[in-house]
């Protein structure tokens, strides 16, 4: 009882760490925490590590969040699993709680306002960085490109319900795929 | 009940988020800012902020809408709700889907779903773009404006800086700085 409580606590603390000292989110955490689940503590290998990764692609949430919740399972079932995912995103929720306070004071000073009239620019700028990247990374092909046409107008023109496109990309992609594999195997 | 609408809509979000990073903003922009817990400027802020501290988007961005709605108990149950969809997934896939990445069935969406999401971050930059530059609307008075063009000039100099792959925090600093100047010297 004693030695799972132990793993309990290093899961907790270690993904703590991961959690407070990584910035530039997502894949940024992924060496660190090859580091010290696989390395240091060997609660997986190399191997699960990019495993997760790959299987991270494909699933709801943060990178960062899935691998800590897939180490904490493997490492020590269901309780392993909480205690990891709470480590790892804890640190954030306290810092962040913690701007939310005191953005309300600074808020109405002007130079901050001018300060974040820039940073907007800025930012359009990454997301825009961000967007090349995601579509650099994209499948690309006739059926590809439609998506990212339709969803496109989908969303930004007729605005419709996000969730909905989602969807019938989904199946959209499902379907392209399936045909392509059955014209294959003839 | 706030917490509860908090609880679900970030559960939504959470679960909807595939991609990682900026994946689902047009979901996050429309969710948060038609429920009136967070306008269109305070949203792209908030993105400078997110990208200056530790944690994923997602989950910074459920933290800090929950505080400003609801105080602690409000950032509780928004980052809960993001947190626990993908939580959910990742234990079944680590239990009972060994295969999960080889499947065709997963392959097939996903072939949908990264194209849907180039299309669907581009709506966003799109709506994003509209709040930067000329968020009073279009006319010939607010684009000779001063704020106009110095918030193009931040944006074509941090687009390329973006692209020369500095750093997002050395961008956001940049930004900060050049709008204080602007904001002041004309």
């Amino acid at each position: 009882m004693k030695d799972k409580m132990l793993i309990y606590l290093q899961l907790f603390l270690t993904f703590m760490k991961i959690g407070a000292f990584t910035f530039g989110g997502g894949y940024a955490m992924i060496p660190l925490i090859q580091k010290e689940a696989s390395e240091k503590h060997k609660w997986v290998t190399d191997a699960d590590i990019l495993e997760i990764v790959a299987i991270a692609e494909s699933t709801p949430g943060p990178i960062a969040i899935n691998a800590a919740t897939f180490v904490g399972y493997r490492t020590a079932g269901f309780w392993g699993a909480l205690v990891s995912t709470v480590g790892i995103v804890l640190p954030s929720f306290l810092i962040i709680l913690l701007i939310s306070y005191v953005m309300q004071e600074f808020q109405h000073i002007e130079a901050v306002r001018y300060a974040f009239s820039g940073i907007r620019a800025g930012v359009l700028a990454l997301i825009i960085k961000a967007l090349w990247s995601m579509y650099r990374k994209s499948p690309k092909g006739a059926v590809a490109y439609f998506i990212m046409g339709a969803s496109f107008v989908l969303a930004a023109f007729l605005k419709m319900n996000i969730l909905i496109v989602i969807v019938f990309c989904a199946v959209l992609g499902l379907t392209a795929s399936l045909i392509a594999s059955g014209r294959d195997k003839k | 009940m706030i917490l509860l609408e908090l609880f679900l809509t970030f559960f939504k979000i959470g679960a909807f988020t595939f991609g990682g990073g900026y994946a689902m903003l047009p979901l996050v922009q429309r969710e948060v800012a038609e429920r009136g817990w967070l306008d269109a400027e305070s949203i792209i802020n908030f993105i400078a902020i997110s990208e200056s501290t530790p944690g994923p988007f997602a989950v910074n961005i459920a933290t800090y809408v929950g505080s400003q709605v609801a105080g602690i108990p409000g950032a509780i149950c928004a980052t809960s709700g993001v947190v626990i969809p993908s939580f959910i997934v990742i234990l079944l896939v680590a239990k009972f889907f060994m295969q999960f990445r080889e499947n065709r069935i997963v392959k097939g969406c996903m072939s949908g779903l990264k194209p849907a999401v180039v299309g669907l971050i581009g709506s966003a930059v799109l709506s994003m773009a509209l709040t930067v530059f000329v968020p009073t609307g279009f006319s010939m008075e607010t684009m000779s404006s001063a704020a106009f063009i110095s918030s193009v000039c931040i944006f074509i100099l941090m687009t390329v800086l973006a692209f020369k792959k500095v750093h997002p925090i050395v961008i956001i600093i940049l930004s900060a700085l050049i709008g204080i100047a602007c904001g002041y010297l004309f």
